[in-house]
Parts: C-alpha cells; structure tokens; sequence
C-alpha cells in the first residue's frame, strides 16, 4: 500500500510535467529535460526537509549546506573513480555502480553534518534553532569557497555526467518511499508528536533528543544524495548555488507544501520549481516578486496547500474521514 | 601600544554602530519574539534616504554644515520608523497568533522584497555617502581618531542614552517591557499592545537609520545589500547580550565591535567576518540566553 | 463490576520519594517531601494555590531534578533520568491543561503511548521487516483496546482536536494507560469538568485502580473529588507536608483548615 502511495505524488508530478512540457514549446530539448531534473532534485530536497520542518516541527534552515557537503563530497570521489575501469563488466553498469557509492558516500558525509547540526537542536527552541542551521549552511558554503581541494570559489568542474533522468527520478522514488514509510510507522508517529507536544511525548516515552537527532542525520542524508546526483547531471558546482537562499527555496516549498504533508512538499516542488522558468519575461523582477509571494503566501495561507494532510485524504476512498495506509498493514487477519 | 588603541577605538566606534542597529532587532524580539529578518534592510533604506536627503538639501554652496547633517539624520530616522511600522501594520501583525516559522518566513519575504526592490529602484551599483562635514584627525599619540568618529560616537551614545531613558523612565518604556513579558496580561491591565508594538519598531527603525547614517559618514558604500552582513552581525551582539535584553544589545555590539578589529589587527583580517558566526555558535551552544539574558523554563 | 481489592502482600511499592526538595535559586520550593505510593493504593496531594503540588509533580516525574532526595519507580532510583525513561521503567501522567497531540487521531495518540515498547529499528521501518510489521500491529490493537477501555473506540479516526472535552480527558487517560505504567499520577483531572462529568470521573479512578493494577496519585483542588476517591490524602502547603491522613483526618486537622482558610477559620474549627 505504501508503494501506491508513494507513486501517488509522482504520478500528479508527472503529470503536472507534461502539461507544462506541451506548454512551452519554445524551450529546446535539452533544456527541458534540464528543467525537469531541477524539479526532480528539488522535489527530494523538499521531501527530506520535511522530514524535520513539516514532521518534526524543528525549524532548520541551512538545507542548502547538507546538499553541498553530499554533492561535493560524491563529485571529489567520481572524479577519481571515472579513472578506473572495471574489468568485464561493460561501462555503463560500472558507471552507475560508482554512482551509487559516490551517491552514498556523500550522503553519509551530509548526514554526518546533519548529526552536528542537529545536536544544537536539544537545547535550543524555534527562532534559534533557525539561527544555528542558518549559521551551518552558511559556514559550510564559506569552508567549500576556501577549499582549493575542491576548486574552492571557482568550482568543482569536469564531473563525470553519469546521472541522467532514470537516475535522478530513482532518487526522487526512493526518497518519497522512505519519507512515506518513515511516516507511517511508530517512529514517524514518534516524531509528529514531538512537533505537536514536545513534552507530552517525552513524557509518553518518546527519546526526544534521541529522535530530533535521528530526523536531521536522516533528512541530511537524502540531502546529500540529492546534492550528489545534481552534481552528476550538472557536471560543474560552485559555492554560490548553495547559499542561504537556497535553503529558503527549500524551506518555502516545505511550507507552502503544508508542514508534514509529502504530497504537499512533491506539490510545491514541482510548482516553483517551474515558475521562474514560465516566467522567464520577468526575470529580474524575480527575487523581488518571489519575496512578495512570501508575504503574499504567509498571510493568504499560512498553513500551506494540503496543511498537515496528504493528498489522498482529501478524497477519501471509503467513509472513514482519514483512510491510514498501515492500517492495512497492521490489521490482524480475521479482525472486523 | 598604540596599535592597541587605534584597534579600540576602531572597535568602539564600530561597536557603536553594531549596538545601535542590534537595539532593533532586541526590541522586536522582546515584544514580538520575532526575528525582524527585514531590519537590516530597513538600515539600507536609511542609508539610502540619507543619501537622497542629503542630495536634495544641497545648498547653493556645497559646504559641510552640521545643521544639513542634523537634518538629515532626522529625515532618515522618521522615514525609517515609518517604514517599520508600515512593515508591521501589513506584514506581521495579521500573523500573530500564527506559529513562529509563518512569521520568520514573512520577514525573509520582506527582506528579499527590499533588497531586489532596492536594486530594481536604484541599480545595483554602489553609490557613495555623501560627506556631509569635514573630518580633522587628531592624534593621541600614534592613534589616529578622526572628529567624524568622535561625534559619531557622540552620537550613538546620544541615541542609546535616549532609548536607555525611554525603556526604563518612561510610561511607553514600561508598556514596552510589560509586552515583552506576557502580552495577554499587558493587554489584560490596559495596555494598547498594538500601538506598543507599532511604536516598539519605530523606534527600532529609526535607530537603524541612525546607525546607517552614522556608518555612511565613516564607510561611505551604499548598496541595496549592504544591510546582510551588518545585519547579521548585528544580530549576533544582540544575542550576545541577550536578546530582548536593551542594555544586553549595547554591551553585546561594543564587544563584538572590539572582538572584530582586535581579530583583524591581529590576527587574520580575512577572518573577521568569521569573528560574528564563531561568537554566535560559541554563545548558541554555551549560553543560549546571552550574556544578560534569562533562560526562560517552559512551564509544565 | 469491581475486581477484588489487592491483598496486602501483593502491594508492591510503585513510587516511593524519599524527603526529595526543590531549590530553585533561594527559594526552597519543595521541602523534604516523602511519599510512598504502592499497587492498589488510591492516593491525593493537596494544597493552597502555590503550596507546590506540581513542582512536587514534576520533581516525581522527572521534569525537573531533586535538589535533594531520592525517588525510586519500581525500587530504581530515578532521579535524574529523563522523562522518557522513567515512564518505561513504568510512571504515567496526564496534564493539567490537557496536552493531547492535537492534529493527530485518537488512535495514533494512544499509539504514540506504545512507541516506547517498539524495538524495531528505522530502517526496519523503511524496509518494511516482517518483525516491524508484526510490532505495528500489536500497538494498533493494544491501542485500541484502551481506547475501548475508555469508551473511545468510535472515535479513534477523529483528530483529538475535535473532541469534545469530556473525551480528551479520557484520551489523555487511554494514552496514558497504553504506556503500560505501574504507577497513574492524574494531574487535575477534574479541572473544566460539571459536576456530572465529576461524579462519573470517581468510579472511573477506581476502576483503573482495580482493573489496571496501578498505584495511582491525584492532585487536584476539588475537594469533593479528592475527599471522595482517595485513601489517603497528603496536604502541602509552602512546601512542606503538613499533614497526611485519611480524608476523615485530614479534614478534621486544624494546620489543613488554617492553610486553606485562615487561622481564624481554624480556631474557629477547633
């Protein structure tokens, strides 16, 4: 059932992404398909981030710095696999096999970013919180631009291109299929209790330090995958695509998404991640209106598209006003 | 030795300008629990207003004239508490009663809003302060001080003074503080928490628009981001002291103003951004509450 | 239908505080307080407004730490533990101002109570293990068994938020049941109730007592309730026990009157 459900977001992105293909016809090929993998790499950093804003009720905002950390890290380790070459087994299974430990690898070093980062957490509350993580991307940013190692504020370039749709669209599956799963189980349930009542569920006997910690190494992981497979269709990073308002895209897609809702955070993904590009004509008065949207969002619907809700529980299939997926799951057989 | 003075006075004199702008966001957390993201931005637009202000009053002659100098430092000041308060009144008051993070993300929003609005306005190219009076450096030995950071200094100390006798002298003060407590109790016992807060950013702003005016005449770039960093480190003597904590905001900008030109002189001058972020986490992961703040317990 | 009383050698001590005080600055807001709560026991803490019944509360549940003393869930010293812990080793609360995960449905807050006796991992979670499976389902169906017990079960798809409140204190209840506790410690459970909703709220206590095999504590401020329902009465006041007693005793204890009422009221008693 989880599978359904994780295919149930995709399939209305998709869907979403060829109508706005047939609506722009003046974009040439490439292009498009460039378009259609930043709304795949946006879509997994908005599910991720959820995973702590919109779920756990933390306020992070430093997203941008896990992504980094795991593109560059995965981007330094291809380079250095592309000169190998293994022996029988044809190019293209050997390139997507380094991918993947690339991938991990830069994963595992966000998450570890994600564990530092999330330790603050335990003792700071809301605005602060929001501080620190800002601080950490920034600090982040600051350390690539003066690592020569990695091109420093020049950028990493010459990065093998081994990831193309099928791989980031995998990427984009998996990290929904975790996200939904995680949320659909004790340990999901665990934190949105945190969000909703901190002290409550610590006193229900949730490890509320324990699991804010686990929310922001998990959520930093996919981060840096997601970092980690934009490295490999770009071919070239620089610092500055990684800056604090990077992180605010992100955290505004989680937002308008509806905290908690995945369906919301794919949604709001795809929205404004194609935006900017059906605007084009109004290009430099981008930022300036993309801030007036914020405000415009804030006050007109603070609480998001879906709010908390996914988007299968708006339609609901059988009476029940909230048809759960692991209720399935968990029924007994025999039980009414 | 006189290396050391020169980096003190250096420190104080920037100091005082972190101070001032940090009174800001101090304030509107205090009464708001806000993080006033837009402040720095209400700083470039005092900047910028002084500079328009100070173009326009041009006199026939091109002279340095105090009276100009005062004028425009009270132009900028009203035009920025206006502009705090028209902030407040459309974008954040409608969203009190909301959660926090509605709150941050609209002042982000307001933020970029300025800036790219800034930008579109004025180009993006920097434009120079204009001096509006004649500087005499005087030596004390081999420390140079210039009279426009003396009379800056001066000043701030003037304004701080000023804000120092409002919040702990006077009946708006008390409303303020009271806000800052329990506004459901302040309301309760007759206070106009509206207007408080409305008064609480203007008077924030146009400290802001002091501290721009006062920055302009000693480091004379002006451009529609140049409110970021200065913001930022700011905001960082504001929690340094203790945000929310008015005399905690002065200690906290005259400490990271001297921790700063200390650093460079010193030590490594590409590091001195660098002071502002390691204070913060130092303090954000020592004593969240600041150097005078109180750490609130949540009440079970 | 009640279950037979406990017999006495299988009451088995549940929470035992051993002259704990609070001291917060120069304020000793607890004073060498001592209580001894066991299986079958129907306890109550009562006070004057500000006599410290819920700093009291807090020190026992682990909110906040024992400036001094000891206090012991099942025989294991607690002090210091974090609130987390010291409800698996078996202490549950409810809240005075209701504290229900708001968004969330009835079940799923009596499920989060059943997280703590989860073992599955994460990545069990994500990969779906048959071990996970077979855990989600028991806390579903012990989830829904409390919220039978408490009358709950048509409710359980309806987001607590939208309860009336009569049955969010009852869901605060069943949450706190599924945690599986030896020792109930009810915070106010009267507080916003009428006076219907209070005289079913007595056999209620009793019941869970009996049928749960729990040692329960009360604080409360409704005498009638606390005077009603509970064995013995432990009375604070400024901090310090001043008496502790059956409720014909301690109603009758002059020091109980003057605390509430005045000297005065108290001579006047005497």
């Amino acid at each position: 059932m989880a599978i359904v459900r994780a295919w149930a977001p995709i399939a209305i992105a998709l869907a979403l992404l060829a109508a706005v293909n047939l609506l722009l016809p003046s974009l040439n090929e490439d292009y498009r398909v460039h378009v259609l993998l930043d709304v795949g790499i946006n879509v997994m950093l908005a599910v991720s981030l959820n995973l702590v804003n919109g779920v756990t009720g933390q306020f992070s905002i430093g997203h941008a710095g896990f992504m980094a950390l795991g593109g560059y890290t995965a981007a330094f380790l291809s380079i250095r696999l592309a000169a190998y070459q293994l022996h029988g087994i044809p190019d293209a299974v050997s390139q997507g096999l380094f991918l993947v430990l690339a991938l991990v690898v830069g994963g595992m070093v966000a998450s570890l970013a994600g564990l530092i980062v999330g330790l603050p957490s335990l003792r700071l509350r809301g605005d602060y919180l929001a501080i620190v993580t800002l601080g950490f991307g920034e600090i982040i940013r600051v350390l690539i631009e003066n690592t020569e190692a990695v091109g420093g504020a020049r950028g990493l370039s010459n990065i093998p291109p081994w990831a193309g749709f099928f791989a980031v669209y995998v990427g984009v599956f998996v990290t929904i299929l975790c996200s939904r799963r995680l949320l659909a189980s004790t340990h999901g349930r665990a934190l949105l209790a945190i969000r909703e009542d901190e002290v409550a569920a610590e006193a229900m006997g949730v490890n509320t330090v324990g699991y804010k910690v686990r929310a922001f190494v998990v959520s930093a992981f996919f981060a840096g995958i997601a970092g980690g497979l934009y490295a490999h269709y770009q071919t070239n990073l620089a610092p500055k695509s990684f800056t604090f308002i990077r992180s605010i895209e992100i955290v505004v897609m989680v937002v308008l998404g509806g905290m908690g809702s995945i369906s919301g955070s794919v949604l709001a993904a795809v929205v404004l991640t194609l935006a900017p590009e059906l605007l084009r004509a109004l290009d430099q008065y981008r930022m300036a209106s993309y801030g007036l949207m914020l405000v415009l969002l804030m006050l007109a619907r603070p609480s998001g598209i879906f709010g908390t809700r996914e988007i299968w529980e708006l339609w609901p299939l059988r009476k029940k006003s909230k048809p759960d997926a692991d209720r399935e799951l968990a029924r007994p057989a025999g039980s009414p | 030795m006189s290396e050391f003075f020169q980096h003190l006075v250096n420190g104080l004199s920037l100091g005082t300008i972190y101070a001032l702008i940090a009174l800001g966001y101090t304030m509107v957390y205090g009464v708001l629990k806000l993080i006033n993201f837009a402040h720095a931005d209400v700083f470039m637009v005092g900047a910028y207003t002084g500079l328009f202000s100070a173009r326009w009053l041009r006199g026939e002659n091109n002279e340095d004239n105090y009276a100009r100098a005062g004028a425009v430092l009270v132009i900028s000041m009203l035009v920025s508490a206006g502009l705090g308060m028209l902030i407040e009144r459309l974008a954040y008051r409608p969203l009190r009663a909301r959660p926090r993070l509605t709150s941050l993300i609209t002042a982000i929003g307001v933020s970029f809003f300025l800036e790219n609005g800034a930008q579109l306005l004025w180009s993006p190219d920097p434009r120079r302060f204009p001096r509006l009076f004649e500087s005499h450096t005087y030596f004390i030995g081999n420390t140079a001080i210039s009279s426009m950071q003396i009379i800056a200094f001066l000043v701030a100390v003037a304004m701080m003074g000023a804000l120092q006798w409002l919040v702990f002298r006077t009946r708006f003060g008390l409303a303020m503080r009271a806000v800052s407590f329990e506004p459901s109790t302040a309301a309760l016992m007759g206070v106009p928490v509206d207007r408080t807060i409305s008064i609480t950013f203007a008077v924030g702003s146009g400290l802001a628009a002091g501290a721009a005016i006062l920055f302009g005449l000693q480091y004379p770039r002006v451009e529609p981001f140049m409110g970021l960093m200065l913001g930022l480190k700011a905001f960082v003597a504001a929690v340094l002291g203790g945000i929310g904590n008015v005399p905690g905001s002065m200690v906290g900008g005259l400490v990271l103003g001297l921790a700063e030109e200390f650093v460079a002189g010193y030590g490594l001058s590409s590091y001195r951004d660098a002071v502002a972020f390691a204070i913060l986490i130092a303090i954000l992961i020592l004593r969240p509450e600041g150097i005078f703040g109180r750490s609130v317990a949540e009440k079970v | 239908m009640s279950a037979p009383a406990i017999v006495p050698e299988l009451r088995t001590e549940v929470l035992v505080a051993n002259k704990v005080s609070m001291v917060f600055g120069g304020l000793r807001a607890l004073n060498e307080f001592s209580i001894d709560i066991r299986t079958g026991d129907l306890q109550g803490l009562i006070g004057p407004n500000g006599a410290g019944k819920t700093t009291a509360f807090n020190a026992l549940t682990g909110v906040y730490l024992p400036s001094e003393g000891e206090v012991r869930v099942r025989g294991e010293r607690v002090n210091g533990k974090r609130p987390h812990q010291i409800c698996s080793l078996g202490l549950a609360r409810t809240f005075q101002n209701i504290r229900l995960f708001k968004e969330l449905t009835a079940l799923d807050n009596v499920r989060i109570a059943c997280h703590h006796t989860a073992k599955a991992a994460w990545l069990q979670a994500v990969l779906r293990t048959p071990g996970f499976l077979r855990e989600e389902a028991a806390i579903t169906e012990r989830a829904e068994h409390y919220l039978s017990v408490m009358g709950l079960s048509a409710k359980r798809d309806e987001q607590a938020k939208n309860l009336p409140y009569g049955e969010q204190r009852r869901l605060e209840i069943a949450r706190a049941l599924a945690t599986g506790p030896s020792v109930l410690l009810l915070d106010e459970p009267a507080a916003g109730m009428n006076t219907r909703e209070k005289a079913d709220l007595m056999p209620l206590i009793r019941r869970l007592r009996d049928e749960f095999k729990l040692g329960i504590l009360v604080i409360e401020h409704d005498m009638k309730l606390v005077m009603g329902v509970c064995e013995t009465i432990t009375v604070l006041d400024h901090g310090i026990t001043i008496a502790r007693g059956t409720p014909e005793q301690v109603r009758a204890d002059p020091r109980v009157v003057e605390a509430y009422l005045g000297a005065p009221a108290a001579e006047k008693h005497a």
